[in-house]
């Protein structure tokens, strides 16, 4: 939609504003509103934007109607209406109040239609003030304490006044617009000859006198004389324009789905207009009134244009109505899918999922935004309503029965629902009881209701993050009232691992963290199933929450033990040898890698994560979803691959050194001629009893001298390539040759990693893995990295590639990147037991010592280390 | 020199620098306490802006850390010191004093800076969006629904903004707008106040964006955000929250090249982590806001949602030496708009 808005820099020459939605104008319309039936009300102005109107005029002065509640109310449902709301308004009446009342509720920057000088300059002056302090540009009408003008000389000199007067308060000229009134021509009476050529010629004076104004006017007045002729009147008016807007004419309120192509009318009908509109003959009326009888009716064919959807077949309609949020037709639509299935539910299952889904993923994808989903819940709804008695109908024929009562809320502080709502429609759908508290409920309301309605589950929504603490505080509060009942999370910012992390912990009954509305469905009805499912479920994400925060262990807000305490808390290895000395101890550079050998070893699932396509390979190429995408893109990296192959694009660098060392407390000094100092960080969380606070010093035996590997990779030898991809705008390309050398610089590091471990090192020589099981690290040591869990701070690598020099030709920058950047870095450790962690949050204790070991202030050291602090 | 002359002049020369988020500091904290002694009813954990009454030497001491990150333009921690949300606390009536305090507690703490240093520095009165809504329903069935209107949004901001100038404010600053209907009301009570005032009453805005197309959650483009608030001659126009720098780039270029006025925006410190947490590092958030800097798109920036002194002092760093963004001059268009611009050519 915003495309389509993006208007040009220079911006529109003439704008038509509609006129349908006007009590004044329009009989059916005030018939509408004086019904009360807003939802066809909007559709007419719907009507009108999708015809072409850029502006809608809404007028409602009319005696039989409360105006300013009508127009209130709405410009209001207008709000609800992305498709019609992203036109300006023009709040249109002769009433202040109305006027007024309705600037309250347009959040955009309306038009004011109109104010005057009818009443003198002082309650002119006052009116455009309160204009301006709502933000509004206004209309002008050509009006003084006399009358309104008639003459040109009248409409000119009018103007001129009211502009001095508006420019002399700070008004800005752009946002005034002229109404010179359009009044009727071919009316019979001799004075009325001149009213069209004389709007014409003051236009263009006006332009010239008030620099920055626009012209506006209402071309129905123009034709009131053929009134009940269309073709006529829309002739009249595309004449009236093809002359008035060269002369400054920038604006006017028509049909704007009934404006003619100047050169398609009829030219005797165009001629007799012309003559009419100019004052070119004295009896031009006359003609004109003559010929007008033969166009009469001529015009129905064109009037009833339904919108070409409307012959869609029925999925398609429904999909279509939920998607643009259309609610005219659904109950219609849905009545006519309720005969094609064998039961009600399954309209629900079948097309209405089918279409929210849609706007589901429109929406994660930014092609729709929250109003559009609101409306789109909306026709939902509406749809859902009808079906319900007919689903209620079958629940007597004991086919189904209320599975159980869910209570649902967002919680307190946090006003959205919109995912809430949904998930309540699918469950209300599928037979479940929904209790829907609305937002912002705060947890006494939520545990009332529940116990009052002795609900099966409770569920809870959020958007917004503190959203996450307060969800944590209902579970709490649960786990205090002693309730065993399951609750359901779900919302935006909501997370498997917030929900497993934070909120499990607080209570004691199930917690389960849902993902969308398509998977509430099964997760409650397995709740609350007599069967073995629900102990199977409950079972199941327990023991996987519980395995997500054994993982995590370390991070969230852990108290953490002084660093004595968790030195004390090392981990010390069954196994205390020191690892065997290397085969070839020393220094290794490799020049040139074979390419060939690395392209094996890719690890291509990361490849397809980075191009946001998930799955893992090689299930991802026939995914239903992203396959076609998935082997698309895999058929050009291998083509890319093949090039970089066969004409040497790339070089392959890569250096290994194996250094004996000593361990000093939590740092690994090298027993080299400077004796490089390498400190690590010990995790500081508090530990379960048995689990040790890890260091990868503690890899390191204490013993005399011990060994530690360190390497690095790099990719070199792609600028010239982006170079020539980037001349050519070739993003594709770009993107797609970054992307294999991180990953051909991820396949050295592996491979090279199991060369140490046979054949320089050589502590596994008789080591066979397949590519699959290197990708799964099943092999003894580990390689961890500067700038990664167990190892966090970055500022190791200078010191690291000090140990190495400059084998694999890699350069940091300052803040420790690497370049070039397809480049791996880091230590070898052989223990056998040696394994990944994180090091998660540390203490201001460590901070300081670290500080010390590493050589540098603390606040350096805090500067690197900011993650890993509080 | 008004003010917001004296703004305007130092901006000219340079590009300034607002603080960061004291809901991050705050919540550092961990206080237990929020209620003090003002015997409230209902349980008064979380609401920050009491503390401008019960602890101000916790609001102070944040202020003066932002100061010395180095910070021109301080905020008021008043984002909820209006009688809409307060009433979920029970404290509506302490509305007026949370705001004049809140006001008072800074200039304080800037005043004394300005004593050590010279530098000039200003006080924002912070204002937020309350947590109604004028543009959207909440109830889905009745999307003619609201839960407030205009005049009562207009009188609650109304109350807030005597305060904050009352307490010292030097501008208002109407920020986090997720409803472009509130910030007018907003504008609008930032008018009235001026006319009684009798005097200048600048005023600075702030949009916030719900999803990465860039619109707010009432459905406006920054184009037509900036359509709808700038009959309030805002002195500053600009984004905050919502997400990081990064994301934030494309839409505040928007707005930069469009707006005569000057640019101030403050993004969040990237994006939440699965646990909601703000993780990215002062030197990141720098690093991002010195791609803004280097676009020329900016006049003022700090720091929303989980930013710090050392973001702030990083981004100080990172703009210390940079030119700012030029104004461009006023377009003689006629900007109107809906949910999108509509640019009438003059």
């Amino acid at each position: 939609m915003s495309e389509s808005a993006a208007a040009p820099p220079s911006g529109a020459r003439f704008v038509n504003i509609g006129e349908r939605t006007n009590v004044t104008g329009s009989a059916k319309f005030k018939k509408l509103i004086l019904a009360g039936d807003y939802d066809a009300a909007v559709a007419i102005a719907r009507d009108q934007v999708e015809n072409g109107a850029q502006i809608i005029d809404v007028n409602m002065d009319e005696a039989l109607l409360d105006g300013e509640l009508a127009m209130a109310t709405f410009l209001k449902r207008l709000a609800a209406e992305p498709d019609i709301a992203r036109v300006p308004v023009m709040v249109d009446s002769s009433k202040w109040s109305v006027i007024e009342a309705g600037l309250k509720c347009v959040s955009g920057k309306p038009i004011v239609n109109s104010i005057s000088m009818k009443e003198g300059e002082e309650a002119f002056l006052d009116a455009a003030r309160r204009v301006r302090a709502y933000g509004a540009a206004v209309v002008v009408m050509a009006f003084d304490e006399v009358g309104q003008a008639d003459t040109k000389e009248r409409k000119v000199d009018i103007c001129e006044r009211a502009y001095k007067l508006l420019t002399g308060i700070g008004f800005p000229a752009e946002d005034i617009i002229f109404d010179p009134n359009v009044f009727a021509v071919a009316t019979g009476i001799d004075e009325h000859r001149r009213y069209a050529i004389d709007f014409i010629e003051a236009a263009r004076e006006i332009r010239a006198r008030c620099p920055g104004v626009h012209i506006s006017g209402g071309l129905s007045n123009l034709s009131f004389s053929f009134r009940g002729n269309e073709p006529v009147r829309r002739a009249m008016h595309s004449v009236f324009l093809y002359h008035a807007i060269p002369a400054g004419m920038d604006m006017a309120i028509v049909n704007a789905g009934q404006l003619d192509v100047y050169d398609a009318i009829d030219p005797k009908l165009r001629e007799a207009c012309e003559d009419v509109i100019l004052d070119r003959r004295d009896d031009a009326t006359e003609r004109l009134i003559t010929l007008a009888e033969s166009f009469r009716g001529t015009d129905a064919v064109a009037e009833k244009q339904a919108a070409e959807w409307r012959g869609w077949p029925v999925r398609e309609r429904l999909a279509h109505a939920l998607v643009k949020g259309i609610d005219e037709f659904i109950v219609d639509d849905t009545e006519e899918a309720r005969t094609l299935f064998a039961r009600p539910i399954e309209v629900i299952e079948g097309p209405l999922m089918q279409g929210m889904n849609l706007v589901g993923d429109l929406f994660g994808s930014g092609k729709m935004f929250l109003p559009q989903v609101v409306k789109s819940a909306r026709v939902m709804k509406k749809s859902v309503a009808h079906l319900l008695p007919f689903i209620e109908a079958e629940k007597q024929d004991g086919e189904v029965h209320t599975k159980g009562r869910i209570v649902m809320a967002t919680v307190k502080g946090d006003v959205h629902d919109i995912g809430k709502n949904i998930v309540g429609v699918v469950l209300a759908c599928n037979g479940f009881e929904v209790i829907d508290l609305g937002v912002m409920v705060p947890w006494p309301k939520i545990l009332e209701a529940a116990n009052e309605n002795d609900a099966a589950i409770i569920g809870l929504s959020g958007l917004i993050t503190p959203s996450l603490d307060e969800m944590v505080t209902v579970a709490e509060e649960m786990e205090r009232a002693g309730m065993d009942l399951p609750l359901l999370i779900g919302g935006a910012t909501t997370s498997r691992a917030h929900t497993a992390l934070r909120i499990a912990p607080a209570y004691s009954g199930p917690v389960l963290h849902v993902l969308d509305a398509s998977r509430a469905v099964g997760v409650a009805a397995n709740l609350t199933s007599d069967g073995d499912g629900r102990a199977e479920l409950i079972n199941r994400t327990a023991n996987d929450y519980r395995a997500l925060r054994e993982s995590r262990e370390g991070r969230g807000s852990n108290e953490l033990a002084p660093l004595i305490e968790a030195r004390a808390n090392s981990f010390v290895p069954n196994d205390r040898e020191p690892s065997p000395r290397p085969a070839r101890p020393g220094t290794h550079v490799f020049d040139d890698w074979d390419l060939t050998e690395l392209i094996e070893c890719i690890d291509w699932t990361p490849f397809f994560r980075a191009w946001e396509l998930a799955g893992t390979y090689p299930a991802i190429l026939d995914d239903e979803v992203v396959g076609e995408s998935a082997r698309s893109l895999f058929a050009d990296a291998k083509l890319l691959l093949q090039k970089i192959v066969d004409e040497k694009w790339l070089r392959a660098r890569g250096t290994v050194g194996l250094w004996p060392v000593r361990r000093e407390g939590d740092d690994i000094v090298v027993l080299d001629e400077k004796r490089t100092r390498l400190p690590f960080l010990r995790q500081q969380v508090r530990k379960r009893q048995g689990r040790p606070n890890m260091c990868l010093a503690d890899f390191i035996m204490p013993q005399e001298e011990d060994w530690l590997g360190g390497f690095a990779v790099a990719i070199h030898g792609l600028e010239p390539y982006l170079q020539r991809f980037a001349a050519a705008h070739d993003d594709y390309n770009d993107i797609l040759l970054k992307a294999l050398a991180d990953r051909l610089a991820e396949a050295f590091a592996e491979r090279l990693h199991s060369h140490v471990r046979t054949t320089l090192w050589a502590y596994a020589p008789n080591e066979t893995l397949s590519n699959d099981e290197l990708i799964r690290e099943q092999y003894r040591g580990i390689r961890p990295a500067p700038g990664y869990p167990a190892c966090p701070d970055h500022s190791l690598k200078p010191l690291l590639l000090g140990l190495l020099g400059d084998g694999a030709g890699v350069e940091l920058t300052e803040n420790f990147a690497m370049l070039p950047t397809s480049a791996v870095s880091g230590f070898y450790f052989a223990h056998p037991e040696s394994s990944y962690f994180g090091v998660a949050r540390i203490g201001q204790d460590q901070l300081e010592e670290y500080a010390g070991r590493r050589g540098v202030d603390v606040e350096t050291a805090g500067r690197w280390l900011r993650p890993n602090l509080d | 020199m008004t003010a917001a002359q004296e703004l305007r002049a130092a901006a000219a020369e340079r590009i300034l620098i607002k603080d960061g988020a004291y809901g991050t500091l705050i919540q550092a904290e961990k206080l237990a306490d929020y209620g003090g002694d003002l015997g409230l009813e209902k349980d008064q954990r979380g609401n920050n802006d009491l503390l401008n009454i019960t602890r101000p030497d916790i609001i102070a001491g944040i202020a003066r850390r932002f100061v010395d990150a180095g910070a021109d333009i301080l905020a008021t921690n008043s984002f909820n010191a209006n009688a809409i949300s307060q009433a979920d606390y029970g404290a509506e009536h302490l509305v007026r004093d949370i705001n004049v305090n809140a006001a008072r507690i800074i200039r304080e703490v800037i005043d004394e800076a300005t004593v050590i240093d010279g530098r000039k520095r200003w006080v924002a009165g912070a204002m937020g969006p309350t947590n109604k809504t004028l543009s959207l329903s909440p109830d889905v069935n009745d999307p003619g629904f609201r839960e407030v209107d205009f005049d009562e949004v207009k009188a609650v901001y109304r109350e807030q903004v005597d305060a904050l100038v009352e307490g010292g404010a030097d501008f208002i600053l109407i920020e986090t707008v997720f409803d472009t209907l509130n910030a007018k009301a907003a504008a609008m009570a930032v008018l009235e106040a001026e006319a009684a005032l009798g005097r200048e009453l600048p005023v600075m805005i702030s949009m916030t964006l719900t999803d990465l197309s860039g619109r707010n959650l009432s459905g406006h483009t920054v184009e037509a955000f900036w359509a709808s608030v700038r009959h309030a001659q805002p002195l500053t126009i600009g984004l905050n929250c919502s997400f990081g720098a990064a994301q934030l780039r494309p839409h505040l270029s928007a707005l930069s090249r469009m707006a005569d006025t000057l640019i101030m925006a403050y993004p969040n410190a990237g994006l939440p982590n699965e646990l909601g947490e703000y993780d990215e590092a002062a030197e990141e958030t720098a690093r991002q806001v010195g791609e803004w800097v280097k676009d020329g798109l900016i006049n003022i920036v700090g720091g929303c949602c989980g930013t710090t002194p050392a973001h702030i002092a990083a981004i100080a760093g990172a703009t210390r030496t940079s030119p700012p963004r030029i104004v461009p001059a006023a377009p003689t268009n006629t900007l109107l708009a809906g949910l999108e611009p509509m640019v009438i050519a003059a």
